[in-house]
């Protein structure tokens, strides 16, 4: 007995579908790809030669498709927030960096990170006050929340956590300066035009793989570039 | 007139004159063509000779080339021979009758002892040389069997953490650095490890590659021959940023590092004092935010 055979142009139907839906998937892949690529903020020079960087780090970020991630927020020329980690800097740059903590903290994977390193002055400001080390065991116990570090400028600032059990805790971003919070400021300079990419050494990936997961390993929380230019 | 062709070219008497023909200029090329490999190319392969084991990885990898040589240019030589020699030719009909086909027991033992030869002593020599020299760079783990002939050692400890290496210095007050300096003429123990998930330490020019495993400590031994710059790279796919995870190191002249080691372990003496007590392994005993820190018996989730 013969199986049943296809016309010529069931047969050229049935390829064109398959082609179609081939192309469909591409595209829904692509159009999937660029829809959750985090948008870049520029941090335009100023005439002084110097620019300001304000982000602030959330324990979860409230938006976007992992709103319970943690992840980061950078702010823009007109002061808007833009949940992201991509930020574009002119090249050869002092950039004074504002950081607004808002997550609670633990001890380091690896204490040497508690050193701030590749920064003006070989320090960082927590409120207010200087530090080259940062103590995960003081600050009333609330450690290190996530640490600031692009290997390929020497970069490495510790953030310490807030308490986890503050009154105002910020539980779900983006946060504000009503809220719990830890200010970090510093300055790094920028150097030559190059993509840096930056990581947290907090292994701050709740319910992830050694904590590295989720979050550490995607753009727009605890991973990202500076685009110097 | 066809035939007569055909006769004439595969009769055994045809065939001996060949096969002089071929092995004497295979003999003669390969001949240069091996001290071409060992003298001309053989200085310049991987991955060069700043250490005894980079320099032996150059030996076995040179021996090896040098041996393909031979090997290449025959089946080469035979192919373009039979392909010049005894080809259908316009006007012959190609078809060879079945008498004319016969076995050459000579030719097949030959093939026999020469390929198994040359497999089993390229086993061997890779066996050895893999071993033999403190292990060849490679991880031997906790209880390397290979060890180089001197206890006047510096110790390195390679902490791999995604995504980045450090560097541990048990005989400098156990001073933990983001950059690797070596000094030459020095034999060094790397004792290699993870604080997360597999990475590998792979120092290309040191000719080292050991596997940085979380709780385990793989130790590797090389010895610097020549100052330069070395790259680290991590050779275990690790995650997002595993391919950014490199560095470079330098080899440097003994004075010279022991500057660079007394300047770290001056600049990091604040950061020394937060780190755990020197160990081969350091256990990550959390896993989920904070993702608990190695060796010590604070509960990192405790404020969570
Ligand atoms: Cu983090
Ligand atoms: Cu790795």
């Amino acid at each position: 007995m013969k199986g049943v055979r296809l016309s010529k142009g069931a047969r050229a139907g049935a390829l064109l579908f398959g082609f179609a839906a081939l192309i469909g998937l591409l595209i829904f892949g692509v159009a999937g790809y660029l829809r959750t690529s985090p948008p870049t903020v520029s941090v335009g020079a100023s005439s002084s030669g110097s620019v300001n960087l304000v982000m602030q780090t959330d324990g979860a970020v409230g938006v976007g498709p992992h709103p319970s991630w943690v992840g980061y927020f950078v702010q823009d020329a007109s002061g808007a927030w833009h949940q992201t980690t991509l930020i574009q800097l002119p090249q050869n740059t002092d950039v004074h960096v504002t950081l607004y903590e808002y997550d609670s903290g633990g001890n380091l994977r690896n204490s040497v990170w508690s050193q701030v390193a590749g920064t003006t002055g070989g320090v960082a400001y927590i409120n207010g006050a200087a530090e080259s080390v940062v103590n995960p065991n003081t600050n009333t116990g609330n450690g290190i929340a996530h640490t600031f570090n692009v290997p390929a400028l020497g970069i490495n600032v510790p953030m310490y956590g807030v308490s986890g059990s503050a009154k105002n805790f910020c539980n779900t971003g983006p946060c504000n300066t009503s809220q719990a919070h830890n200010t970090i400021t510093f300055t790094f300079h920028t150097g030559g035009a190059g993509t840096y990419r930056w990581q947290c050494f907090v292994p701050c990936g709740l319910g992830y793989l050694e904590g590295n997961g989720g979050p550490m390993q995607s753009l727009g929380y605890m991973a990202g570039f500076l685009k110097v230019v | 007139m066809a035939r007569f062709v055909l006769e004439d070219s595969r009769s055994e008497e045809a065939g001996k004159s060949a096969l002089v023909k071929i092995l004497s200029v295979w003999a003669v090329v390969s001949i240069i063509g091996m001290a071409l490999v060992w003298f001309v190319l053989g200085p310049h392969l991987a991955p060069g000779t700043m250490t005894d084991q980079a320099q032996g990885a150059q030996f076995d990898i040179k021996f090896v080339s040098t041996l393909v040589v031979p090997v290449l240019l025959f089946v080469w030589f035979f192919f373009g021979y039979s392909i010049m020699k005894w080809r259908v030719r316009p006007g012959e009909d190609g078809t060879l009758p079945a008498a004319n086909l016969s076995g050459n027991s000579k030719a097949q033992g030959a093939w026999y002892v020469i390929t198994t030869t040359l497999v089993l002593g390229l086993a061997a020599f890779g066996t050895y040389f893999l071993i033999a020299p403190a292990g060849a760079g490679g991880g031997e783990g906790a209880s390397p069997i290979w060890t180089p002939g001197t206890t006047k050692l510096l110790q390195v400890q390679v902490i791999a953490q995604q995504w980045r290496f450090t560097y541990r210095w048990p005989q400098f007050g156990g001073m933990e650095t983001t950059g690797i300096e070596l000094p030459v003429n020095t034999e060094i123990e790397f004792n290699v490890t993870s604080l997360d998930v597999i990475h590998d330490f792979w120092a290309y020019q040191l000719g080292v590659k050991a596997d940085a495993n979380p709780d385990y400590n793989n130790v590797a031994y090389t010895k610097t021959l020549a100052t330069g710059r070395f790259t680290v790279r991590c050779d275990e796919l690790c995650g997002i940023w595993h391919g950014a995870m490199y560095n470079y190191g330098t080899v440097v002249s003994q004075q010279q590092f022991e500057q660079w080691a007394t300047n770290m372990e001056q600049q990091n003496a604040s950061v020394t004092k937060l780190l755990p007590k020197y160990s081969l392994t350091y256990t990550p005993s959390y896993s989920g935010a904070g993702g608990g820190y190695y060796n010590t018996s604070v509960d990192p989730n405790a404020n969570l």
